[in-house]
């Protein structure tokens, strides 16, 4: 033995006699992950956080959370002498006077926006694939609860630094809360201590934002990864994948090596953007004032479609009982949100209503092989794309030389019209797929070599597919339609009445597929009868 | 005629170094200064004499190119008709403002008049300056003794009022906005320090003018000292992405972050072949 290995020998058994953790150690390292590259799009979300978490520790060395009004004096010339509040200052700190505050600043800030475009795809990926299935379906849950407390997070962090741009993201959002009827303006006064801006909200959304959230958002990712570890990762169809199996490496060596080294990647990345791309220039903005405005300004891109649903409402408001109520805030600051927010994470359950499926799934869905569920999601980012780009108008109308007012209208017609419209040609797109992979089965594929016969015909060459790839295109199952007659043989009415029919009818339109080759049709092929 | 020649360096060569010929030599630079002088200022007084006949044909020279290229809108008198307003008592420095930044004549009836190359040379622009200027008082065009931004005006100050009076059309970094039905306010990064302050002094197309009881004449100065600031800024902490804010920082998060990130894991998860 040499003299290494006496040393990692003792200290393992040293640990073991202490802990017994050996056993524990042995399973959990060569616990199986499966190998694909949107398996990995979590963890882009997770390493972003632990940036987050390191990045922002860094800052609060240095920022003063005070609306204290201070006069600066510092290295940014321009500002000399303005009054601010001692969180801008700081912030200007720590941008110019400490030694790589600039860049953990613009490190924070990137991070910040990967760390939500990435939980975005993240949830595409789980979406689409059908990932939040039974059993997972408290994970998907969790998931929505993330992205709430990450849209949240990441704009407080945005209002932090109190320069003229987040200042008036904060407006909108004071604006917002009075919108709520009846209670809007004392849970405004409540929350800011007072009338906007008050001298208090920097204090507050300082702690809630390095505190409370990141607390919570920390105990939820450990939930959610509790939860993968113990429900075992889902992994695609493929040969000798079943619903009983997980096929892929062990986390020791092989996804040590990989995910270890991810997370150097990805704080490689974050801090290349940090340090070629500058990113919330509070120094050109100034200090807040309630008096001042900046055209063009906007939100961080996961608050834009938010920004862009309320920029497309129209101005409805009533006045009863002498209380006014803003339709044209309430319904999009508060009210389409919620709807979404709660449709989103109550889906598991609402495709199982639809197709009454309550079984455990492990295997991944082609999306394209759950043509219903995929036109869905189509349609929701439909609509989030086209009041995302609303919340940019007035970029647009500037770059590209439209009238703000032309994008706005079709905002408004699109926010109606589109989604449906990308269900529609969604599922037809999922639908024409499955008839090319059942073409593809049956006939092999297209080598796009033609032959001419002797009798002068011309034929394309098809060539069988190998029996994996057939695997993965036929192991879907198909599901039949619910069945829920109007009355059962004993001519009794259905208990369910209307709401039966209706379900019926939904599931029916679910379901809709193209049959997938039968064993009988394969078996036929191969005798020759073509 | 070599003699007399001679005679005159021998002369000069043997009184060079007279105790005299210092004096003289003082006198006669202090005579030839002041001869010099005399004669250059009115030389100078001429050049001027002339300057002024100059305006009265400058003016008919403004009056012969207005008739040609702005009177089919504005009409023959500068009265006005239609959709072109009466350009009586605009002033000097309007018409510099719109000539000279070549929003004038304008391209197409379009929304509102674009900045783009001018049409008319700098003698030119003062010659219709100089006419509109003389159909009645108006704003007049400024000089650059008054225009001495860089001595008399404050950028923090400047930054202060730009934020309050400006941004809330020109964005907070001056990149323009859009406004209402295709109209927009546009960019203030790279135009002249005078197009800037006759803007603010003259208010074209959708802009309000900032008379001085306002902006003083120094505010003005102050708000083109920033601008100017800003301008020549070097981008700090990287590369500017068009100082529009968050759309383009989202779509950089997006395309070159996420992207490179995803780029990274279909190649780690890729089977060694």
């Amino acid at each position: 033995m040499s003299a290494r290995e006496r040393i990692a020998g003792g200290t393992a058994s040293f640990i073991d006699e202490r802990t017994g953790a050996a056993k524990w150690m042995k399973k959990t390292l060569t616990k199986v992950f499966p190998d694909h590259w949107s398996f990995m799009l979590g963890e882009i979300v997770m390493y972003s956080f632990v940036i987050l978490l390191l990045s922002g520790t860094f800052l609060t060395f240095w920022f003063d959370p005070s609306m204290r009004e201070v006069e600066y004096e510092g290295s940014y010339e321009p500002l000399n002498g303005i009054k601010m509040s001692a969180a801008y200052a700081s912030a200007l700190h720590i941008s110019f006077d400490i030694r790589g505050g600039l860049l953990m600043r613009q490190i924070h800030h990137w991070a910040a926006l990967i760390f939500m475009a990435a939980m975005v795809v993240h949830m595409m990926r789980v979406f689409f694939t059908g990932a939040f299935r039974k059993p997972r379906e408290l994970n998907w849950i969790i998931g929505v609860a993330l992205l709430t407390l990450g849209i949240v997070e990441g704009f407080l962090g945005y209002s932090l630094p109190d320069d003229l741009l987040s200042g008036t993201g904060i407006r909108i959002a004071e604006a917002i809360i009075q919108a709520i009827p009846v209670v809007g303006s004392y849970l405004s006064y409540f929350i800011f201590g007072g009338a906007f801006p008050g001298e208090m909200f920097i204090q507050r959304i300082y702690a809630v934002h390095i505190l409370l959230i990141p607390g919570i958002m920390l105990a939820l990712i450990t939930a959610h990864l509790m939860l993968v570890w113990y429900q075992k990762h889902t992994q695609y169809p493929g040969p000798g994948r079943t619903e009983k199996n997980v096929v892929g490496y062990p986390l020791m060596p092989v996804y040590m090596a990989k995910a270890g080294g991810f997370f150097f990647i990805v704080f490689g990345v974050t801090a290349f953007l940090g340090a070629v791309a500058q990113i919330n220039p509070i120094w050109i903005y100034g200090p807040y004032n309630p008096g001042q405005i900046g055209a063009g300004s906007q939100p961080d891109w996961y608050m834009g479609w938010l920004d862009g649903l309320v920029r497309a409402a129209p101005p409805i408001e009533t006045h009863a009982f002498g209380i006014t109520i803003s339709w044209n805030i309430l319904i999009p600051g508060l009210i389409i949100p919620g709807i979404i927010f709660t449709l989103m994470a109550f889906y598991p359950f609402i495709e199982q209503w639809m197709t009454g499926d309550k079984r455990e799934h492990h295997v991944l869905d082609r999306p394209r092989n759950n043509p219903n569920r995929t036109a869905i999601g189509a349609m929701s980012l439909t609509f989030t794309l086209v009041s995302l780009i609303n919340g940019g108008n007035d970029l647009l109308a500037t770059h590209f030389d439209l009238a703000i007012n032309q994008i706005m209208w079709f905002s408004r017609i699109g926010l109606i019209a589109l989604p449906p419209l990308a269900f529609v040609i969604t599922k037809r797109i999922c639908l024409s797929l499955q008839r090319a992979d059942r073409e593809k089965v049956l006939h092999g594929r297209e080598t796009g070599r033609l032959v001419m016969l002797p009798h002068g015909e011309f034929i394309e060459v098809h060539e069988p597919l190998s029996p994996e790839k057939a695997y993965v295109l036929t192991a879907h199952e198909q599901l039949p339609a619910l069945e829920i007659g109007e009355a059962d043989a004993n001519g009794v009415a259905n208990p369910q009445g209307l709401k039966g029919k209706l379900r019926a009818r939904i599931s029916k339109a679910s379901q809709e597929q193209i049959s997938k080759p039968t064993s009988k049709e394969m078996l036929e092929l191969e005798d020759g009868h073509h | 005629m070599g003699k007399a020649v001679n005679r005159f360096f021998g002369f000069i060569s043997r009184y060079r170094r007279h105790r005299f010929a210092g004096p003289l030599m003082l006198l006669g630079g202090l005579l030839f200064a002041g001869v010099g002088y005399t004669v250059a200022q009115a030389a100078t007084e001429e050049v001027q004499v002339v300057l002024s006949s100059d305006k009265a044909s400058l003016i008919s020279e403004g009056k012969e190119i207005f008739a040609r290229g702005c009177s089919s809108c504005h009409g023959l008198n500068a009265e006005g008709a239609g959709a072109a307003p009466s350009l009586i008592g605009v002033g000097a420095a309007s018409v510099d403002f719109q000539v000279a930044t070549g929003r004038m004549p304008m391209a197409d009836m379009s929304q509102q008049a674009a900045r783009k190359e001018p049409v008319y040379d700098e003698r030119e622009t003062a010659a219709l300056a100089a006419y509109v200027a003389s159909l009645a008082p108006g704003p007049a065009a400024i000089t650059n003794e008054e225009l001495f931004w860089e001595r008399d005006g404050n950028t923090a100050e400047g930054g202060e009022l730009f934020r309050t009076n400006c941004a809330m059309c020109h964005n907070l970094a001056g990149q323009g906005g859009a406004l209402t039905q295709g109209k927009y306010a546009p960019t203030v990064m790279g135009v002249e320090p005078r197009h800037i302050y006759e803007a603010m002094v003259t208010g074209p197309q959708a802009m309000p003018v900032f008379a001085n009881s306002v902006l003083t004449h120094e505010e003005k100065l102050s708000v083109i000292k920033w601008i100017k600031f800003v301008e020549t800024e070097p981008s700090l902490g990287g590369a500017a992405l068009g100082r529009v804010g968050p759309v383009t920082e989202g779509a950089v998060a997006f395309i070159l972050g996420l992207g490179i990130l995803i780029g990274i894991a279909v190649w780690l998860t890729t089977k060694a072949r």
